[in-house]
């Protein structure tokens, strides 16, 4: 029976930022923290093959900041076991590094069949911590998942990508990202909620792995941040006027043509 | 070992490519160095030449049968092995979604930093690489350099322009590289039906939004679109809620730049803008004036739809002489 992996991230709930209009500095302080959307479509993918083929669905996840809400409510979605792997030191760690510091807990996982991410996260979107853990464990990958089949110990997985659908078949173990294609998270039952607080979290922090600190955080990251401001609007915001909707259509429709912007 | 000397480019999307030489070749002047094209391939020694034309001083070509299948396997250890070899200092991958793979395998296997979706670049006075991206949902642009080389960066379609080809001279360097062996197998390939021009191609595009009612309705925005010779393109909401449509304009969709977008009953939520940000004029038709659409448009028209859209298709074909 698989045990599967699901690797979950707490996010920036990106629609709650502000914008300090003065500074064009972006204001996080309040924004409320999320499950990854699509880190959910992979912990229900995962928990669906459970359902069909029985199995373990264990979840990861590596944050700075405490993140037990986001164990928990992966519990309560239908995970067996949550790892909350929390230390401060994790701050400005970079996609080399996250996907390190995964590696090195999975690592203390013992065997796993599968193992399932989102295709990126919803705050930070760079994709790039799925394929970097594959290689750091040395297994093949298969990316943008949106069709996800198990038989044995052969997974077949149809990607997503931007001019075909590409099937690849791979041995286990074997990790794969998924899109929001894939499925439609399922919202937990509030008996599902209560059951999930008997559940398991267990947490660690940097003393619990075999880590040099000097590989983690600002130190071990290879990118560094200058500066991360709101962009310019520089739109002009010209209202068209007119008595009629006739005469405000003309209007806009001289002031197109006059920009030189048609495609004919 | 000397100083990493040299702006390498690789996508294995062609027009990506030449487009990535025509930002590296600013980057390469500006660090003084030379700009070096990857081809990866079966049989590509006539494209060398190409690459060359559109400004590459050199070009690192490895023929190898096994690239046809695009394996990312064998695009990760090829791009490894000769980055090992030759210490290129920038590296820049085209974004697509195989390019974003191999790129965060590559960075992976030699231990260096990758941004991703890179849509500003350029060289500061350290000499370092300035990466420039769209994060938090499109609310911000992070600026980034790397502090190990190479310093690789992926980008975008159509971010930025490929040079005039010329006729100049440049070297082949042919490398024989051992290729790992992949370990995923492809089965199957099925083609998605590409639309006439894709969205991301069009050079106007006409947007519906929540406040077109009805999917029949979307015929008053096909008409206008073919009056300005462009393509219809749709929010998230009518593909992922009503189920209308499979391909929206965002963050998590299709981002354009066309030389006009008009985005009718659009909000404008912060990930559709993102989506639409860097499109050369922006018409704003919506009924709700606190629309935040209208804060990011040049023209806008405080009205419904399904009055306005007719006319200015009416307006456009009487001043064009349209019958």
């Amino acid at each position: 029976m698989p045990r599967i992996i699901v690797c979950v991230k707490q996010a920036l709930d990106v629609t709650e930022l502000r914008v300090d209009s003065a500074t064009r500095l972006i204001i996080a302080a309040g924004a409320s923290r999320k499950i990854s959307d699509f880190d959910k479509n992979a912990l229900e993918e995962a928990i669906r093959l459970k359902e069909k083929q029985g199995g373990e669905v264990v979840v990861v996840t590596v944050s700075p900041e405490d993140a037990a809400m986001t164990s928990r409510e992966t519990l309560a979605i239908g995970a067996d076991k949550a790892y909350l792997v929390n230390d401060p030191s994790f701050e400005k760690s970079d996609t080399l590094v996250t996907s390190y510091i995964l590696s090195e807990v999975i690592k203390k996982l013992g065997e796993f069949d599968l193992i399932l991410c989102g295709e990126a996260s919803v705050d930070s979107y760079s994709a790039q911590v799925g394929p970097r853990l594959a290689e750091r464990l040395g297994i093949p990958q298969i990316t943008y998942v949106r069709k996800l089949s198990l038989d044995g110990n052969v997974v077949t997985g149809e990607r997503s990508l931007e001019d075909c659908y590409e099937t690849v078949r791979a041995k286990t173990p074997v990790l794969l990202t998924v899109t929001g294609e894939i499925n439609e998270p399922r919202i937990p039952s509030l008996m599902a909620i209560m059951k999930a607080s008997k559940k398991e979290i267990v947490k660690w922090n940097m003393r619990d792995l075999s880590i040099p600190e000097e590989k983690i955080g600002v130190k071990g990251s290879a990118i560094q941040v200058t500066e991360v401001l709101a962009p310019k609007v520089e739109r002009r915001k010209i209202v068209m006027k007119g008595e009629t909707v006739e005469e405000v259509a003309e209007e806009l429709a001289k002031a197109l043509i006059e920009e030189g912007v048609i495609g004919r | 070992m000397g100083e990493p000397k040299g702006v390498w480019v690789f996508s294995e999307n062609k027009d990506l490519t030449l487009e990535l030489l025509g930002k590296g070749n600013e980057l390469a002047d500006k660090l003084q160095t030379e700009l070096a094209a990857v081809l990866l391939g079966q049989n590509v020694e006539n494209q060398a030449n190409e690459l060359i034309g559109f400004g590459a001083d050199r070009v690192y070509m490895v023929d190898n049968p096994q690239f046809k299948n695009l394996h990312a396997e064998s695009y990760v250890s090829a791009l490894t092995s000769l980055a090992k070899q030759y210490e290129p200092d920038v590296l820049l991958i085209g974004s697509t979604k195989r390019g974003k793979e191999v790129a965060s395998r590559v960075a992976t296997r030699l231990e260096t930093g990758c941004v991703p979706d890179c849509t500003h670049l350029s060289i500061d006075e350290n000499k370092r690489l300035l990466m420039g991206r769209m994060v938090y949902g499109g609310n911000a642009v992070a600026t980034h350099f790397s502090c190990a080389k190479p310093q690789i960066a992926t980008v975008p379609p159509r971010a930025f322009e490929k040079l005039e080809y010329k006729e100049r001279k440049g070297e082949i360097i042919k490398v024989d590289v051992e290729l790992e062996q992949p370990r995923t197998e492809v089965v199957e390939v099925k083609e998605i039906e590409a639309a006439k021009v894709k969205i991301e191609e069009a050079k106007v595009v006409v947007a519906g939004g929540r406040g077109v009612e009805k999917k029949e309705d979307f015929k008053i925005l096909d008409e206008l679109a073919e009056v300005l010779g462009g393509q219809v393109a749709y929010t998230r909401p009518l593909c992922e809620d009503r189920k209308w449509f499979t391909d929206w304009v965002g963050l998590s969709g299709n981002k354009i730049k066309p030389a006009l977008y008009i985005g009718c009953g659009i909000s404008g939520v912060i990930q559709h803008v993102a989506g639409i940000r860097d499109s050369q004029i922006i018409v704003a038709i919506n009924k709700d004036p606190e629309a935040p659409i209208f804060e990011v448009a040049d023209y806008m028209i405080e009205g419904d739809l399904y009055e306005i859209v007719p006319a200015l298709s009416a307006a456009l074909k009487k001043l064009l002489k349209i019958s």
